[in-house]
């Protein structure tokens, strides 16, 4: 009999409250010494970074789902082994939707013109590429999008969870096959509705439209391949944290090698996209586009800017190119972590030289954040692990996942 | 040309080959290779065999290609045949980086199927002994390559009794020649099909 029910070690609950306790202790101190300080600086710095964090952390938690269902419409069976660790992690998918909600409630309504330029009538009236896209950026449209991605994302996310848990009870030959047409049809409309958000909007509202004069048609990808490589760094995690503790009886070294796998082909596509955004932009050479590169490799943000590159493009390129890294559970594990802070920093790099420009700091109140958000996706995600059985034993695919062989 | 004597079993079920293999190895007999219609996975490790080079290989040409890519490219550019590209420098590295990364990709990638080639010994022309034709439809056919200490009955009777259905004895050449099937006189002084198969 393999180990089905999750029980959270004492060791994850200590990391999950000691961060979880930094976080809120960050957040608070932020509340009062940032948000209402008198200098406009520290308000801009504190929902700049919420907005950071909030975005990137739900991006990461999403791109679970979109794994899932990414997997499930190519009728894939080699993740069932593993399949409930990215289902954990995407029930996290509502909770930060409502903190992210929140944030933007904040800035747009709380009149956070140093975040997005737009919300101020009175500047978008004087300026006539603002006036132009109007129609787009407005706080109606924002708020009402955003709504509703998020919405759709938390309900079927939450259908596609529920689906598998009907693979916890037998199923016959005939009911299987209607089974696996019912998951693929759900997951396609995930697919399609993630392409139409992340792949697209989302990102210009959320992101994009802080340098709202510029633009970039690369821009979501970028965003979306950025999240999707932190999130696929966080399900290795995870499993290797279970496979470590006894669980995941059925998933071997050629699942995590997959994993490893996908994590070093979209660091590379990270990086097609990173180089080909800014490619296009420096052989046109066109102020209104070079402006957004202009604070990033020429200014105060230059050596972010080469760190984030060696980090998520030179580090998984040598370190994850070999079999054998990718069967280590510890490089994978070193890989991960450096991945999920390279993709936040990325994020970070995205957001802050539009909004807090010169003044931008990597301190207590950065880092606290996330450690809040850190703690919070362990905490939600053990939650969701105890809640179902570590695998779906009547899954008509789990076979094919457990004599998975890379 | 490196003639040697043979002792060739076929399979028809993974299920039977695995432990036969396992036991051919065990008694000491040396395995010339395994043929299968379609690629096993395991086998190699059924076998013994060690992890390929293939992909070190790789890594090699393709820095060979971006080495190549590099150099020529700003040889051209900035010694040999200087031109202006709207306003650029004329060490222009992001427009060059789509081509060193093509250069890349083409040698190694080329690199990589002649490596291939080389290592599984195939090349236009160059022919190889097939054991037995049903090792590209429906058997797989394992090949024990006699010793001077082999006892052929024995290794015959041991690879029956571990569940081999077609077994016979072949001197054939071991490496590749240049040629035609039909010029080899070997190939069709030995028969090796089985009538009934």
């Amino acid at each position: 009999m393999i180990k089905q029910q999750f029980q959270t070690p004492a060791g994850y609950k200590k990391w999950t409250f000691a961060l979880l306790g930094i976080g809120l202790a960050a957040l608070l101190a932020g509340i009062f010494l940032l948000a209402f300080s008198k200098d406009e600086h520290d308000v801009t710095r504190f929902w700049a970074v919420l907005l950071q964090n909030s975005v990137y952390f739900l991006m990461i938690t999403n791109a679970a789902m979109f794994l899932i269902c990414a997997v499930t419409l190519a009728h894939g069976g080699w993740t069932i082994a593993f399949r409930r660790v990215p289902e954990a992690i995407s029930a996290v998918v509502p909770v930060f939707s409502v903190l992210a909600l929140i944030v933007f409630i904040g800035i747009i309504y709380g009149h956070q013109h140093h975040i997005y330029h737009w919300v101020d009538e009175a500047e978008v009236a004087k300026d006539p590429i603002l006036t132009w896209k109007k129609g787009f950026l407005n706080p109606t449209f924002f708020m009402a999008w955003t709504i509703i991605t998020l919405t759709i994302w938390t309900l079927v996310g939450r259908k596609m969870r529920q689906l598998s848990r009907e693979a916890d009870e037998p199923m016959e030959g005939e009911q299987a096959k209607k089974y696996i047409w019912r998951s693929t049809v759900w997951a396609a409309i995930f697919i399609v509705f993630f392409a139409l958000t992340t792949g697209s909007t989302v990102p210009w509202i959320w992101f994009m439209s802080i340098d709202a004069h510029w633009y970039s048609t690369m821009y979501s990808w970028y965003t979306f391949i950025s999240g999707f490589v932190g999130g696929l760094a966080l399900i290795a995690l995870f499993i290797v944290f279970l496979k470590n503790h006894g669980y995941l009886e059925y998933t071997s070294r050629e699942h995590v090698h997959d994993v490893g796998k996908f994590i070093f082909a979209f660091s590379i596509f990270w990086t097609y996209l990173w180089f080909s955004q800014f490619m296009l932009i420096w052989y046109a050479n066109i102020p209104e586009e070079t402006v957004y590169f202009q604070p990033r490799i020429n200014g105060p943000y230059k050596g972010i800017f080469w760190f984030n590159f060696i980090v998520n493009f030179a580090a998984p390129i040598l370190i994850l190119m070999t079999r054998g890294s990718k069967r280590n559970y510890a490089v994978v594990t070193f890989m991960s972590v450096l991945l999920i802070l390279g993709h936040w920093l990325d994020y970070y790099q995205m957001v802050m030289p539009g909004t807090v420009k010169d003044h931008f700091s990597l301190g207590w109140f950065e880092w606290g954040i996330f450690a809040l958000y850190a703690g919070m996706i362990l905490f939600f995600t053990g939650r969701a692990l105890a809640k179902a059985p570590m695998v779906a034993t009547h899954h008509p695919y789990l076979k094919e996942s457990v004599i998975h062989h890379t | 040309m490196d003639i040697r004597k043979f002792v060739v079993g076929s399979f028809d079920d993974e299920a039977v080959l695995f432990p036969a293999v396992e036991k051919v190895r065990k008694a000491g007999y040396k395995i010339h290779d395994v043929y299968t219609p379609f690629p096993v996975h395991g086998l190699d490790k059924a076998l013994g065999l060690r992890d390929t080079s293939l992909h070190t290989a790789g890594f090699i040409y393709g820095l060979t290609g971006l080495t190549t890519a590099l150099s020529f490219i700003s040889w051209i550019l900035t010694k040999d045949w200087i031109q202006n590209y709207g306003g650029k420098p004329h060490f222009s590295l992001p427009a060059w980086i789509p081509i060193m990364f093509e250069l890349t990709v083409l040698f190694s990638a080329v690199g990589m199927v002649l490596t291939f080639c080389y290592l599984c010994q195939m090349a236009p022309f160059v022919k190889k002994h097939h054991f037995s034709l049903r090792a590209t439809d429906d058997l797989f056919v394992m090949v024990i390559e006699c010793t001077a200490k082999t006892n052929v009955q024995e290794a015959e009777a041991f690879l029956a009794a571990n569940g081999a259905l077609d077994i016979n004895v072949q001197v054939a050449e071991a490496g590749w020649w240049i040629g035609r099937y039909d010029m080899d006189r070997k190939l069709f002084e030995t028969q090796t099909e089985a009538a009934t198969a």
